[in-house]
């Protein structure tokens, strides 16, 4: 770029949007326009940077929260079908119990039950997890269950965000939890404490909570209802 | 030209212009995650982190942004280091992270932070934003932790979940609720309010 | 996609648990809002467009995007919210320049507006397809004119109350906003 000679007199500046603005030959003034590639310019590179960085941190991170999920769900599973050392997945596709899902499908969109294995080989029962509201928002419970005699094996909370001192009994009140555990009938009744008729499919509902505790009967129930059918047709043989 | 000083610029965001209290900016926060004293501090902490490298960041490139597309660069920013908080803190503290939920996204429309990069970094040094952003920072520690507190321990009787009372304490359960978070809010700045104005009749009868 | 029936998200979203009263999201608007209950429902209209308009905008992102690129939610999100706030002040600056006028400073106001990020957030971490998503956005911005306009209307009548000089402005809002909160707790467990 030539040197502009010192007086130029009126000194027009004409803004074309596709080239860069000149160089000004000392201080940027104020109010001078900048070009709309400019602006786009800016925020491109400020993209593509911002992008960059988030993608070499979830390199990072996405194992240890992939990990930590596992963990989270294999540790439930144990925990509502206990005696199993092992899980395997099934998914619900089309109606019908699969070991695989279809190809390039992402495994959030299809229904998942949980099979346990004991060390012998056997199997324990299934598992599935189910969320319905609550007295407050919604509860999510994985329930454990043997298929063929609906014997209901055990349940664990895994979401509530309930009333604190009252509704949050259904997690933290071990009498309550225990009830769900060896269960031989269902469906379940909840019923008032105290005021049941001794039938071996009732609940006693929570003092204070009979909404929270009605709701994660009837998560169970539904579950139950929706799992059963589909696996009296038979579960899918294991790959050797 | 900037008339303050360094330590003026630190010191200004922890009490006299804190964010929370007298600004109030950043309600949303305050009043949902505040409900014990863990989950402020992990809020507070997530917000610092965001708040500084934001200034930082903003203040060394504050050269380079026009000024018609200002708000959206400090957008994109802000909504890029509170991504990455949100993944650490997933990786690394993935309790605290399922406490504090949808609130650390939320984050980036936490008015306090943008108006801290158009009032402040957008025009200091890179030194000086540091020092208000962690000033501001810290401020916003002190009110969140201050909340947490009066709401933990009348609430559930625990702070920083060590019980202070004996087994026969019964908690005062609303406030842990969402409204016991307006009415705590509600009562500290009523206090200041009365603090404020006592100071200043004692003031008036002495001139 | 979550098992809620959709009646139960919209009743949730709009009375149980409310987007400003429980969520604690919308509250710039809520604790500024001036004491008159016609520019609260006007705010509280214009907040319900830009809510179902975000609805609809985070299931397309999430559905098509975001698949594969979830780390850039946030970002995109923020991006979408802001970009259709504006359109919108474009849009009613055109169609209604007397709405317009009378809206005001509120619409820019909309952009850092918790409630309309936070609808996106939500909606996503809760599994919602596209009804679901709908019914959401309607709900809690039905919600959110609700309690809008409580406190508009409780300010209104306060303002010929006798307060006390350090109780005006700030304070006595939250106060109100807290017992209103108490009182949207009598929902719960209607469902």
């Amino acid at each position: 770029m030539t040197d502009r000679p010192e007086n130029e007199g009126l000194d027009v500046q004409t803004i074309d949007p596709a080239a860069p603005p000149p160089p000004a030959a000392g201080e940027i003034p104020v109010d001078k326009p900048v070009s709309t590639f400019r602006l786009v310019a800016t925020l491109a590179v400020a993209g593509a940077v911002a992008g960059l960085l988030i993608v070499l941190v979830n390199l990072h991170t996405k194992p240890i929260i992939d990990a930590y999920r596992a963990e989270q769900l294999k540790l439930a599973v144990y925990e509502v079908l206990p005696g199993a050392t092992r899980y395997r997945t099934l998914y619900l596709v089309d109606g019908a119990l699969a070991a695989e899902l279809p190809a390039g499908a992402k495994a959030s969109d299809y229904r998942q039950a949980y099979v346990g294995y004991d060390d012998a080989g056997q199997r324990v029962g299934v598992a599935a997890s189910r969320g319905e509201s609550g007295f407050q928002d919604v509860i999510l419970v994985i329930y454990g269950f043997e298929p063929d005699s609906g014997v209901l094996l055990g349940m664990k909370v895994l979401e509530s965000k309930e009333t604190p001192g009252l509704g949050d009994k259904i997690f933290k009140d071990q009498d309550f939890v225990g009830q769900f555990f060896a269960r031989p009938q269902t469906p379940l009744i909840t019923v008032k404490a105290g005021a049941g008729k001794g039938l071996p499919g009732e609940i006693d509902a929570i003092t204070g909570a009979t909404i929270s505790s009605k709701a994660v009967v009837g998560i169970i129930n539904h579950g139950l209802a929706e799992w059963q059918p589909v696996l009296a047709q038979g579960i899918p043989e294991e790959a050797p | 030209m900037r008339t303050t000083t360094p330590s003026q610029d630190f010191v200004r965001g922890i009490w006299r212009e804190n964010p929370v209290l007298i600004q109030m900016l950043g309600l949303c926060p305050a009043l949902a995650v505040t409900n014990t004293v863990k989950n402020a501090l992990a809020m507070s902490a997530a917000t610092i982190f965001v708040l500084t490298c934001s200034s930082v960041l903003i203040s060394s490139v504050k050269k380079l942004i026009p000024k018609e597309v200002r708000i959206s660069a400090y957008i994109l920013v802000i909504a890029t280091f509170v991504t990455l908080a949100d993944m650490m803190l997933q990786a690394y503290a993935p309790v605290q992270h399922k406490e504090l939920g949808a609130f650390i996204a939320l984050i980036v429309v936490n008015c306090m932070i943008l108006g801290r990069q158009e009032a402040f970094s957008s025009r200091n040094t890179v030194y000086r934003s540091l020092l208000d952003a962690i000033g501001t920072g810290i401020g916003f520690t002190i009110a969140l932790v201050m909340m947490g507190g009066f709401r933990e321990i009348l609430g559930i009787g625990t702070f920083f979940e060590i019980p202070l009372f004996g087994p026969n304490f019964e908690p005062w359960v609303v406030f842990v609720l969402p409204a016991g978070g307006f009415l705590t809010l509600g009562f500290i700045i009523l206090a200041m309010g009365y603090h404020a104005e006592r100071k200043k009749a004692r003031e008036a009868a002495t001139a | 996609m979550s098992d809620q029936t959709l009646f139960s998200i919209f009743f949730s979203a709009m009375v149980v648990n409310n987007f400003t009263l429980a969520l604690f999201l919308g509250l710039c608007p809520f604790m500024g809002v001036s004491a008159r209950v016609e520019t609260a429902l006007r705010m509280g209209m214009a907040n319900i467009f830009v809510l179902v308009l975000t609805s609809i905008s985070a299931w397309f992102l999430n559905t098509y995007i975001l698949v594969n690129a979830p780390y850039l939610r946030i970002i995109s999100f923020i991006i979408v919210v802001a970009s259709l706030v504006q359109v919108v002040e474009m849009v009613i600056k055109k169609v209604s320049p007397v709405l317009f006028r009378q809206l005001g400073i509120y619409l820019p106001l909309i952009t850092t507006n918790c409630a309309i990020f936070g609808l996106a957030i939500f909606q996503t971490n809760r599994g919602y397809d596209f009804l679901q998503g709908f019914v959401f956005a309607i709900g809690a911005g039905l919600g959110l004119t609700l309690a809008l306009v409580l406190m508009a209307s409780i300010r209104e009548t306060s303002e010929l109350s006798d307060i006390p000089a350090i109780a005006k402005g700030t304070g006595l809002t939250l106060i109100i906003a807290g017992s209103l909160s108490l009182a949207f707790m009598g929902f719960a467990g209607l469902l």
